[in-house]
């Protein structure tokens, strides 16, 4: 059919739709392109990079880059896997990574990339930072510390809530998640409910009096690596 | 042949790791007759006088006596293993290292709401190991060939990574025994 854009991902043929991404397109054929940044329903955004694939021989971002017919993309290779790692392990020495009291380890989407690339440690030194918490919010909390800037708070709150509760400030590593309002999330419209709480891959936004609600062995990476939904829909499938 | 040995030390950590080392539980027998214990707290050995196969490091470096110890370890042992998370990156104590360290001792000493110090002095004895600016991550201080992660990493994962040394095969550990938390 005209409707399909025939490519390759690592050698196996793949039909996309026009207008779909290399990352969409993908998925649907049950290949797990790593990703943090990238979440369904929200608009690509490209920043994290963790979804780099080679296409025809250039690096681009799966989550970004549209279909295109003949084109010839690399995903799974060992030095695509070994710089998505490094750019995991900067995020962990950039900001303050404290899985053993957090309360999204063993449902932290950075942290299972970490296991799913076999990372031991980071291999770069830790920084440090100082970042604030902010706890003002009667439901919600804001731990700065976490944030890995991947922006899907902020895009859920204006593409899926209509709201538009956080914004970017700031520059390098100076840049960090900020409150549309003069200083507090107390301040703003957000509910508990809104798809901004729940978007946050890492535990920088939170909902208070939630603790450690699943114990250990049964949270969603204890077991299988991030991604493997998306993998067993091709040993399902075809 | 005499038996490989292996030390142990804590640094800036809890003993929570050495406390997973023992978790193995009977397989501390068959472990015993793989290894010897050398330096370590578990047999309260205070000094090196052999060369060891494996060191293993529990904590980060908080103080001047902790690099001391991890320089001593990185001499005396061919293979060092920082073992948990405060090894690997400072763990809970690395909290301060965002807060001046004066303000973490007067904290302590002087303005901690259950503080009771009427003499108002912060300890400064020589005999006390001078606290370091931060806590640093053991492979900041020294090189470290081996990372296992976890508050405490899990006693499978410490017996794993060990058998496969000493048995010499690589350190292959399986997704369920590499976790931080
Ligand atoms: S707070 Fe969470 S969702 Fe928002 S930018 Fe930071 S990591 Fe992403
Ligand atoms: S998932 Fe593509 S850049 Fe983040």
């Amino acid at each position: 059919m005209s409707n399909t854009i025939t490519f390759m991902i690592d050698g196996v043929e793949i039909e996309g739709k026009p207008g779909q991404t290399i990352m969409q397109a993908a998925d649907e054929a049950g290949i797990y392109i790593p990703r943090l940044c990238a979440f369904k329903g929200l608009s690509p955004y490209g920043a994290c990079r963790v979804c780099t694939v080679m296409v025809n021989g250039r690096p681009q971002a799966a989550c970004t880059q549209p279909v295109a017919p003949g084109t010839v993309v690399e995903n799974d290779t060992e030095r695509l896997q070994h710089l998505r790692g490094n750019i995991v392990e900067m995020m962990f020495v950039e900001g303050n990574h404290y899985c053993m009291f957090c309360e999204k380890s063993g449902n932290c989407e950075l942290q299972a990339m970490a296991y799913r690339f076999g990372i031991a440690a980071p291999k770069y030194p830790y920084l440090f930072p100082e970042r604030d918490v902010d706890a003002s919010h009667p439901d919600i909390l804001i731990d700065r510390n976490r944030c890995i800037l991947c922006g899907r708070c902020i895009r859920a709150s204006s593409d899926l809530d209509g709201k538009n509760v956080f914004q970017f400030v700031g520059r390098g590593k100076d840049k960090q998640i900020a409150v549309n309002a003069e200083a507090r999330l107390a301040d703003t419209d957000i509910d508990v409910t809104d798809q901004a709480v729940s978007s946050c891959p890492v535990g920088a936004i939170l909902k208070k009096r939630v603790g450690y609600a699943v114990p250990i062995g049964e949270r969603l990476y204890d077991h299988k690596p991030i991604g493997s939904d998306i993998e067993a829909a091709r040993t399902a499938g075809s | 042949m005499a038996k490989p040995k292996v030390a142990t030390t804590s640094l800036c950590g809890c003993f929570g790791c050495h406390m997973s080392l023992l978790d193995i539980d009977d397989r501390i027998l068959k472990l015993v007759e793989l290894i010897e214990f050398h330096k370590s707290p578990i047999n309260d050995i205070k000094k090196f006088t052999a060369r060891c196969a494996i060191g293993l490091i529990e904590g980060g470096c908080c103080n001047d006596e902790n690099v001391h110890v991890l320089q001593d370890f990185r001499k005396n042992c061919d293979i060092l293993i920082s073992v948990g998370d405060c090894a690997i990156m400072g763990g809970i104590p690395a909290m301060r290292n965002t807060i001046p360290l004066k303000e973490c001792l007067e904290e302590a000493y002087l303005n901690g709401p259950t503080v009771y110090n009427p003499s108002g002095q912060i300890p400064n004895d020589p005999e006390i190991p001078l606290l370091l600016k931060q806590v640093y991550p053991c492979n900041e201080v020294v090189k470290i060939d081996y990372h296992l992660p976890g508050c405490p990493p899990p006693a499978d994962t410490i017996w794993e990574a060990l058998v496969a040394l000493l048995t010499d095969k690589p350190v292959d550990l399986p997704y369920e025994l590499i976790k931080y938390d």
